[in-house]
C-alpha cells in the first residue's frame, strides 16, 4: 500500500460501507421473497416487522412449494413462457441486428429519417400504445393449430400474439447500431474486396465481432419478455397460452391470499431467469475481455 | 493475369466539392505505380475508386479495355492491403487468407493448396493457427498481403500499408514488397505519403496535389527534372532548398539572375531559357543539398546561419537559415566539417549546372542543354 493509498483508506472504508448498505437494500425484497416462501401466512405476518422477515427462521416448510405445483398449471405456464421468451429473443437477435446493420453500415436513401424514427420510438412506452395495439390484434386474422390449420378471427389468446409484436425492438436495434457503428469500416471493405455480399459481411464479419452486444441484448430482451405482464393480461384471457407471470393471478382469486404460496410461486418464476442472467453475464464479461485486443 | 489499368479524366465530388479534379493515367501490366502526395491530396480516394469502394463521379475506368465503373469490387478482381490491415479478428491467419476463396466457393483442395502457397511465400506457415491479435505488426502486414495474393488478382492496391510500422520494420517490409513484386509481376498501385517508399518501390511515381496530377515519371526523372516547384520540394530528403532570385538579363545561351537582396545581391549566370513571364516577377532557384557547397566568404553567393545538423552517419546535412529564403536550406557537408556547429555562419555556393529554376507560377523553367 502506498502512502497515498493509506491516506485514502477512511474514504474507501466509507465507500464500501455505503455500497454494502445499498446492496442490502436492493437484496432485501429478494430475501424477503425467498424467506417468506418457506413460511406459513401467520409466520410471515408475525415476522414482517423484524429482521426475521428476511431470514429463514422459525417453522420452515416446503408446503408452499408443493401447493404451488399442485395448483396444476405451473408446468404449462412455464413452457409457454420459455417458448415466448426464447422465440422472441432468437428472432429478435436476428431481425434487430440486421436492421441495425443496415442503419450502421449500408448507405440508402431515407436512412437518416429511419434513425430519427428509431430514436423517437425509444421514447414510446408499451403502456402508451397497448390499447391501439390490442384493437389491432383483435381484428387480425390468425391461425389455429389445435386441429390442423384453421383461420381464426383474431390473435387473442395465442402464443404468437405475445411474440410477434415484440420481435422488432427499438432499444435492441439502437444497442446493436451503436456497437456496429464503432467497428472499423475497413473490415467491411476488405470483405467486399474478398467478394462478400452485404449479408455475408454481416454474417462473417459483423456478427462474430459483436458477441458482447448479442449477449447484452439477449439479457435485456429476454428479461423484458419473461417479465411481460400488461400485454398478456389484456390479450390472453384464457389459460391455454398464459405465461408464468399471469399465473400469479390465480393466487389472488381465493378469498384468503396465501402469501407463502405467492412467494413460493414468485421464487419459482424468478430462479430460471436469474440463472440465465448469471450464465450470460459471465459470457458477456468474457467476450468483452476477448474483444479488447485489436485485430 | 496482370492487367492494364486506364483512368480517363476521373473525377470525384463530395457534396459539391471536387476532391479529384480530372486524373488521366495508364498503368501498364506488371508496373509498380506509386501515388504520392501530402495528406488530403486525394491519393487514397483515387485508389478506393480503382478498388470500387468509392463511386466515380465522372470519367471512365478501364481494366484491360473493359469499362469497370459500375463493377463491384469483387468483380474487378483486385487485391487490396489496407493501412489498418483489416484482418478479421475472429479468424486465424489461415482463415483470413482463405476467406475470399471460401466466399468464391472454390473446391476445398484448391483452396487449401492456394492458402498453403501464400503461407509459404510469406513465411507464415508456422503462424497459420494464430489469431491476428497474437501477431506482430509486420506479421499482420504479411497476412494482409497474403489475403490479397491468394486470389490471384488483376492488380494489387496498397493503401499506405507501412505507415503503422516502426522505422526498422518499415524498411524491411518495403524490401519484402519490392521482392514480392519482382516475383509475382503483378500490376501494383501503391499509395503512400512517404517519398522514400515511393522512390524505392516505384517503376513510376505519380505526384498528386489537391486532386490534380502534378507530375508522372520514374523516380529519377522526378528527382532530377521536377516539372514544378511542388514536386521539387516533395521529392528528396532533405528537401530541395529554395532561394528567391530575380531575372537580370537573358540571351540565347542562358540567363543572369540576381540572388540575395540589396547591397549583398550577387549575379549568377545560369543555363536556362528566358522564363515566359512578364517583367520583374520573382523566380525561385532550387538547390538539392548535395549540389550546394559551403565556401569561403569571398566566393559565397549567399550566407546562412546553421540552425541544426542532421547526422546520418555517412552524410551530415546542415540546415541553414538563409536571408531571402522562406524555409531553411539544407546542404550536405564535406567530411571535414567538425568546426561547424549550430550558430556558425556559412558561405554557400552551388553548381549552376545542377540547380533548378521555377517561374513565379511554380512551373520549372527549361534548361538549355550544353
Amino acid at each position: 500500500m502506498t502512502p497515498a493509498q493509506r491516506k485514502r483508506l477512511p474514504i474507501r472504508f466509507a465507500l464500501y460501507a455505503l455500497l454494502a448498505l445499498l446492496s442490502a437494500i436492493f437484496i432485501f425484497p429478494f430475501l424477503f421473497m425467498l424467506a417468506s416462501s418457506l413460511k406459513g401466512n401467520d409466520a410471515i405476518f408475525a415476522d414482517v416487522e423484524s429482521l426475521r422477515a428476511v431470514l429463514p427462521v422459525g417453522d420452515l416448510t416446503l408446503d408452499n412449494y408443493s401447493a404451488v405445483f399442485q395448483r396444476g398449471n405451473i408446468g404449462h405456464f412455464l413452457i409457454n413462457s420459455v417458448i415466448i421468451t426464447v422465440v422472441t429473443v432468437a428472432l429478435g437477435l436476428f431481425v434487430n441486428s440486421l436492421a441495425a446493420y443496415a442503419l450502421a453500415r449500408l448507405e440508402w436513401r431515407g436512412k437518416q429519417a429511419a434513425l430519427v424514427v428509431l430514436v423517437v420510438l425509444l421514447a414510446v412506452p408499451l403502456e402508451a400504445i397497448s390499447v391501439p395495439m390490442m384493437l389491432l390484434v383483435t381484428k387480425l386474422p390468425g391461425l389455429d393449430f389445435s386441429e390442423g390449420i384453421a383461420l381464426t378471427r383474431s390473435w387473442l389468446d395465442t402464443i404468437y400474439v405475445q411474440i410477434i409484436p415484440f420481435i422488432a425492438n427499438a432499444f435492441s436495434i439502437f444497442l446493436f447500431y451503436q456497437f456496429f457503428r464503432d467497428i472499423p469500416k475497413d473490415f467491411d471493405e476488405a470483405a467486399y474486396i474478398d467478394g462478400a455480399t452485404p449479408f455475408q459481411v454481416y454474417r462473417h464479419v459483423i456478427v462474430p465481432s459483436s458477441i458482447p452486444v448479442f449477449a447484452t441484448v439477449t439479457i435485456l430482451q429476454g428479461l423484458a419478455m419473461w417479465n411481460q405482464y400488461l400485454w398478456p393480461v389484456i390479450t390472453v384471457p384464457g389459460e391455454e397460452a398464459r405465461p408464468l407471470m399471469i399465473g400469479m393471478q390465480q393466487f389472488f382469486a381465493a378469498r384468503r391470499v396465501e402469501w407463502g404460496e405467492v412467494m413460493a410461486y414468485a421464487s419459482v418464476i424468478t430462479v430460471p431467469i436469474l440463472l440465465a442472467f448469471i450464465f450470460f453475464q459471465r459470457w458477456f464479461v468474457r467476450s468483452v475481455v476477448g474483444s479488447g485486443v485489436k485485430g | 493475369m496482370p492487367a492494364t489499368l486506364e483512368l480517363r479524366d476521373i473525377r470525384k465530388e463530395y457534396g459539391g466539392t471536387e476532391i479529384i479534379k480530372g486524373v488521366s493515367l495508364t498503368v501498364a501490366p506488371s508496373e509498380f505505380l506509386v501515388l504520392v502526395g501530402p495528406s488530403g491530396c486525394g491519393k487514397s480516394t483515387l485508389l478506393r475508386m480503382i478498388a470500387g469502394l468509392e463511386d466515380i463521379s465522372s470519367g471512365d475506368l478501364y481494366f484491360d479495355d473493359q469499362l469497370v465503373n459500375d463493377w463491384d469490387p469483387a468483380k474487378r478482381r483486385i487485391g487490396m492491403v489496407f493501412q489498418s490491415y483489416a484482418l478479421y479478428p475472429h479468424m486465424t491467419v489461415e482463415q483470413n487468407i482463405g476467406f475470399g476463396l471460401k466466399l468464391a466457393k472454390k473446391p476445398r483442395a484448391e483452396r487449401e493448396a492456394r492458402v498453403e502457397e501464400a503461407l509459404r511465400v510469406l513465411q507464415l506457415t508456422a503462424l497459420r493457427h494464430h489469431k491476428p491479435s497474437q501477431l506482430s505488426g509486420g506479421q499482420r502486414q504479411r497476412v494482409a498481403i497474403g489475403r490479397a495474393i491468394v486470389r490471384k488478382p488483376n492488380a494489387f492496391l496498397f493503401d499506405e500499408p507501412l505507415s503503422n510500422l516502426d522505422a526498422a520494420l518499415r524498411g524491411q517490409m518495403r524490401m519484402e514488397i519490392g521482392r514480392l513484386h519482382q516475383r509475382l509481376k503483378n500490376t501494383v498501385v501503391y499509395v503512400t505519403h512517404d517519398q522514400v517508399e515511393a522512390m524505392t518501390l516505384a517503376d513510376r511515381i505519380v505526384v498528386l496535389e489537391g486532386g490534380v496530377i502534378r507530375q508522372v515519371g520514374t523516380p529519377m526523372e522526378l528527382y532530377e527534372r521536377p516539372s514544378n516547384r511542388f514536386v521539387a520540394g516533395f521529392i528528396g530528403t532533405p528537401t530541395m532548398g529554395f532561394l528567391e532570385a530575380r531575372l537580370a538579363a537573358a540571351d540565347g545561351a542562358g540567363i543572369s539572375v540576381s540572388i540575395g537582396g540589396g547591397e549583398a545581391s550577387k549575379r549568377v549566370r545560369l543555363p536556362f531559357a528566358a522564363p515566359a513571364q512578364q517583367g520583374d516577377a520573382p523566380l525561385t532557384l532550387g538547390i538539392r543539398p548535395e549540389h550546394g557547397r559551403i565556401c569561403p566568404a569571398d566566393q559565397a553567393l549567399v550566407f546562412g546561419d546553421v540552425i541544426m545538423l542532421e547526422r546520418l552517419g555517412a552524410d551530415t546535412f546542415a540546415f541553414l537559415d538563409v536571408e531571402g529564403a522562406e524555409d531553411t536550406v539544407a546542404v550536405r557537408l564535406p567530411h571535414d566539417h567538425e568546426a561547424i556547429a549550430p550558430g556558425t555562419r556559412l558561405g554557400l555556393t552551388f553548381d549552376p549546372q545542377h540547380c533548378h529554376l521555377f517561374a513565379a507560377d511554380g512551373q520549372a523553367v527549361a534548361k538549355i542543354q550544353p
